[in-house]
């Protein structure tokens, strides 16, 4: 069900009349982007439905330039009348901006979509009946409630789902439009044993719902994990090699990617900034951001500026290759853009990536956990405490004490700390179990040490 | 002001005809309750960097949402078209929550009694924007000015105005108009070719642009931030393992957010999945410590007239002399649990469904003097601010990570330390309180809270607080 009075269909037609309007009020370039989603979403809590959301929205951004001075602005109104007071703001409020001389849009020649099918976006989960929706919520629910007597409660499961839209046109020509879907199932179940209590979650996502792991393996895997964290201690302080797994490694790209942002960079506020060609990683670390990989939640045919996606090695063996760059921070950097644009519906341009992760080793994660004698397993990782500008590292942890090659007993209100420097250098495993749920994705890797802070 | 001169009544004509044929709609299927929440939100931005205003934004959203609560569930729809015709079609989608005939005669509509935490005539997204530039330029000029090794400095200024309409199914009508600005400044400095150190600092609230002016000015704002990065140049390792911590006033509060306020939210606790679901009564901190959720507050970030289901915010107590009292209850929560409500009702959007949420949340002052209290220490580590903070409610484990710290030396602060995670326990780590400062400060209006992935803007406050025992983060 949609609420767009102008489908989809239309708003490429829209995109390019405001950036005609733009021009025609003083512009001397212009871009529009134009955003629509439909969301849908079924909340279930022990075996009844307690959410329904079900809805859609639009909206559309202009970014001017008069000159070398840029002017933004937004409106959910695409009427008429809201695209004309859209245009007369941005237009405005680029004469109180300064001249910025590195301010502009792409070169002619970086323009382009990719061709093919990035099979992101599939209409079958819109023909799957609400019933049947919410049906499937409550059997990963159910497994995950029948595990084990310990699950005794839940703050349930859900099934959501979503369409999007998005066009972009510019005043060189460009016009582009995709769209892409997803839909996921979760389950967070909660585990109770003589007082101590932990939740913890799993989840399945996939473009079409035919893609998505089976409900009750969702809510056993969700079970599971929230068992295995009962009756945790807080341990000693010590330094030890510590394992993250898939979810909390991807949480370190997060880290990396923040470090090779193009603005981080300029500035000097990323302890990467001027490291291209050094060797800052252990040579086992070969990172990647690709946003042409067909299906994947991180791919799309161009950036938000209107210049196709591609793969850039950003660490090979070891060595910083490239930042992730933007127009704007490729000129600031005497570079050529990555294709890395991101931005929501206006402004200018900030960063973002493709489908960011680190290449798969060969080892499997009870290999790597079978080589350590006391170590720290690590399952989730909270707080904020990383600067990229210096690269201190210092987070809150959750996870499992390996003793003699083996997950020994759960730990939680520890933190683990040190710096992204060292972390890099001092990678000593990666795994073979590399999966792509998110448009970050690592496999497990091991760091030869780290502080864990506990007792 | 009355109904017809509001907002949403004189903009896009909606009577209170209309707001009650589209509740009626809403409850056509049988459902129990039903509330319609309309919102047109303008914002503003300007960033400076390097010295140059690279961006200055403008724009305007609007919605309505409607929900419907049959029983224990909620459907929701929502629209950004405010014709009738949409507005009827999000209510039967909302509607579809219960399966039945209509049931609830709707209550006739009644305005809400009229009160201003915030009387600002004109908010600061009214004026004009040159104004508001050159307040970011003057942040700019005064953190390059503040110090010779300040080579980075960022300004971002924001600003918001967003008009609100509740209309309920119970007969509840009430509208509001809610301004919000905000400064923040990030700095870097370095000294030679060392490694560059970050400052950050900002604040504002529900306040005229005179605020900037007057009260907490840009060069206020820009010398703390220069400060902060210049004070890191020095930092050492911060220490490892549990020590005596010791809280600075004001923004150190965010404490108090992540370990007790997010686990006393009524959704939570309903569900039995909080640390402290079913405490009510008990000990969970020192008797020193009595903690206050308050919305009432003038002009202050956190504070709103109503909430975001049409109730008026209060001042909620939350822990008094250490002993739990109450829950942070919305709507819902209420309703089910036969709780009366404590105006914490808040919502990102339209397009977002209600829940219970912080205000502003502090401790009462105690009665040491603040010197005294890092006299006592022989050795811990005093934290003076914070970049945030989170919360696992159900284990009740808590992080909150220092963005400028000091060594305590024998009762001296010595040396900054280097960014570190603090963790604890909700239930257990303010009972390690041994001392409360005379000092209570609340924080300069920056705070941004998340959950279920929706943000709304929220305060906090502590007073210098000594606590025993605490796990720090550091690699020394």
């Amino acid at each position: 069900m949609t609420f767009a009075a102008v489908s989809y269909e239309a708003l490429p037609e829209i995109a390019r009349d405001v950036v005609k309007q733009a021009v025609a009020a003083g512009a001397s370039d212009a871009e529009c982007t134009i955003a629509e989603g439909d969301e849908f979403s079924a909340n279930v809590r022990m075996g009844e439905l307690e959410t329904l959301k079900e809805a859609g929205s639009r909206g559309a951004g202009l970014r001017v330039l008069i000159g070398k001075r840029m002017g933004a602005s937004y409106t959910s109104d695409l009427t008429p009348e809201g695209i004309r007071q859209m245009v007369r703001s941005a237009i405005d409020l680029a004469a109180l901006t300064t001249e910025d001389p590195h301010a502009g849009l792409p070169e002619p020649a970086e323009f382009g979509s990719l061709t093919g099918d990035l099979q992101l976006f599939s209409n079958e989960t819109a023909k799957l009946p609400t019933e049947e929706r919410i049906a499937i919520a409550k059997r990963a629910e159910a497994a995950a409630l029948a595990v084990d007597a310990r699950i005794t409660n839940s703050e349930g499961a859900s099934f959501d789902s979503s369409v999007n839209g998005r066009v972009f046109a510019n005043s060189r020509g460009f016009l582009g439009a995709y769209r892409s879907s997803y839909c996921s199932v979760s389950a967070v179940p909660v585990a109770t044993e003589n007082g101590s209590m932990e939740r913890d979650y799993w989840f399945t996502i996939a473009r079409n719902y035919k893609g998505l792991e089976d409900a009750e393996t969702v809510g056993r895997k969700a079970a599971a994990r929230a068992l295995r964290r009962l009756g945790a201690v807080k341990v000693e302080t010590q330094r030890v090699p510590v394992v993250f797994e898939p979810r909390t490694a991807r949480t370190l790209l997060g880290n990396i990617f923040d470090a090779v942002d193009g603005r981080a960079i300029y500035r000097n506020a990323s302890f990467l900034a001027g490291k291209i060609g050094e060797k800052i990683a252990d040579e086992r670390i070969t990172l990647v951001d690709d946003g042409t990989i067909p299906g994947l939640f991180g791919s799309s045919p161009f950036d938000d500026e209107g210049v196709p996606t591609r793969r850039t090695a950003v660490i090979e063996r070891g060595v910083l290759k490239s930042y992730l760059l933007n127009t704007y921070t490729a000129r600031k950097l005497d570079l050529k853009t990555t294709g890395n644009a991101s931005r929501g519906i206006t402004g200018n341009a900030g960063i973002g990536h493709g489908n960011f992760f680190i290449e798969a080793g060969t080892r499997t994660p009870e290999e790597i956990i079978r080589g350590i004698k006391n170590g720290f397993f690590v399952t989730e990782l909270i707080g904020s405490g990383v600067n990229i500008v210096t690269g201190d590292y210092s987070r809150g942890a959750v996870g499992i004490w390996i003793r003699d090659g083996e997950l020994a007993f759960p730990v939680s209100e520890v933190t683990i700390a040190g710096t992204l420097q060292e972390m890099l250098n001092g990678i000593a495993e990666i795994g073979n179990d590399l999966e792509f749920l998110s448009s970050v994705s690592a496999p497990t890797i091991m760091l030869g040490e780290m502080t864990v802070a506990g007792r | 002001m009355s109904f017809s001169d509001s907002f949403f009544a004189t903009k896009f004509g909606i009577s209170r005809r209309d707001l009650e044929n589209y509740l009626s709609e809403a409850l056509g299927r049988g459902g129990d309750y039903a509330d319609l929440y309309f919102e047109y939100l303008a914002t503003g931005s300007i960033s400076i960097d390097e010295s140059i205003v690279k961006s200055a934004t403008q724009g305007v959203s609007l919605g309505v949402g409607v929900r419907v609560i049959a029983g224990e569930r909620t459907g929701y729809a929502y629209s950004d078209d405010l014709s009738p015709e949409k507005i009827r079609h999000a209510a039967q989608v909302a509607a579809l929550i219960a399966a039945g005939p209509a049931k609830v005669e709707q209550t006739p509509l009644e305005e809400g009694r009229k009160r201003n935490l915030y009387p600002v005539l004109t908010a600061p997204s009214e004026t004009a924007f040159k104004e508001r530039v050159e307040l970011a330029q003057r942040a700019d000029h005064a953190a390059r000015a503040y110090d010779p090794r300040v080579f980075q400095v960022q300004v971002t200024y924001a600003d918001s105005l967003r008009q609100v309409l509740v209309a309920t199914s119970d007969g509840m009508l009430n509208f509001d108009r809610q301004p919000l600005a905000r400064m923040s400044v990030f700095v870097l400095a370095r000294a030679g070719d060392g490694v560059p150190q970050q400052g950050h600092s900002g604040g504002g609230g529900r306040y005229e642009l005179e605020f900037f002016q007057k009260e907490r000015t840009p060069e206020y704002f820009a010398g703390e931030a220069a400060r902060q990065a210049i004070v890191q140049l020095d930092a050492v390792e911060a220490p490892a393992g549990e020590q005596v911590v010791v809280l600075g006033p004001g923004w150190p509060g965010v404490l108090l957010h992540e370990a007790v306020g997010h686990g006393l939210e009524a959704d939570f606790n309903r569900k039995g999945v909080s640390a402290f679901s079913g405490r009510i009564g008990q000990q969970v901190a020192s008797p020193l410590c009595t903690v206050i959720d308050d919305g009432t507050i003038g002009g202050r970030r956190g504070s709103l007239n109503v909430d975001d289901e049409g109730n008026e915010t209060q001042r909620n107590v939350l822990i008094e002399n250490g002993i739990l009292r109450g829950y942070l209850q919305d709507k819902l929560s209420s309703r089910i649990t036969k709780a009366t409500p404590t105006g914490s009702g808040r919502r990102e959007s339209y397009e977002h469904i209600p829940m219970p949420r912080m205000t502003n949340t502090f401790m009462l002052a105690g009665d040491s003097d603040p010197a005294d209290i890092i006299r006592s220490v022989p050795r811990g580590l005093y934290c003076a601010n914070f970049a945030g903070g989170q919360v696992d409610i159900t284990s009740g484990n808590f992080v909150f990570s220092a963005s400028e710290s000091y060594l305590i030396e024998d009762g001296k602060l010595t040396r900054p330390v280097r960014n570190a995670t603090l963790i604890g326990n909700g239930p257990e780590a303010m009972k390690y309180v041994s001392l409360v400062g005379n000092d209570l400060k609340l924080d300069e209006g920056v705070g941004m809270c998340g959950k279920e992935g929706q943000s709304v803007p929220v305060g906090v406050g502590i007073p210098t607080v000594r606590i025993d025992r605490m796990t720090v983060g550091g690699t020394a």
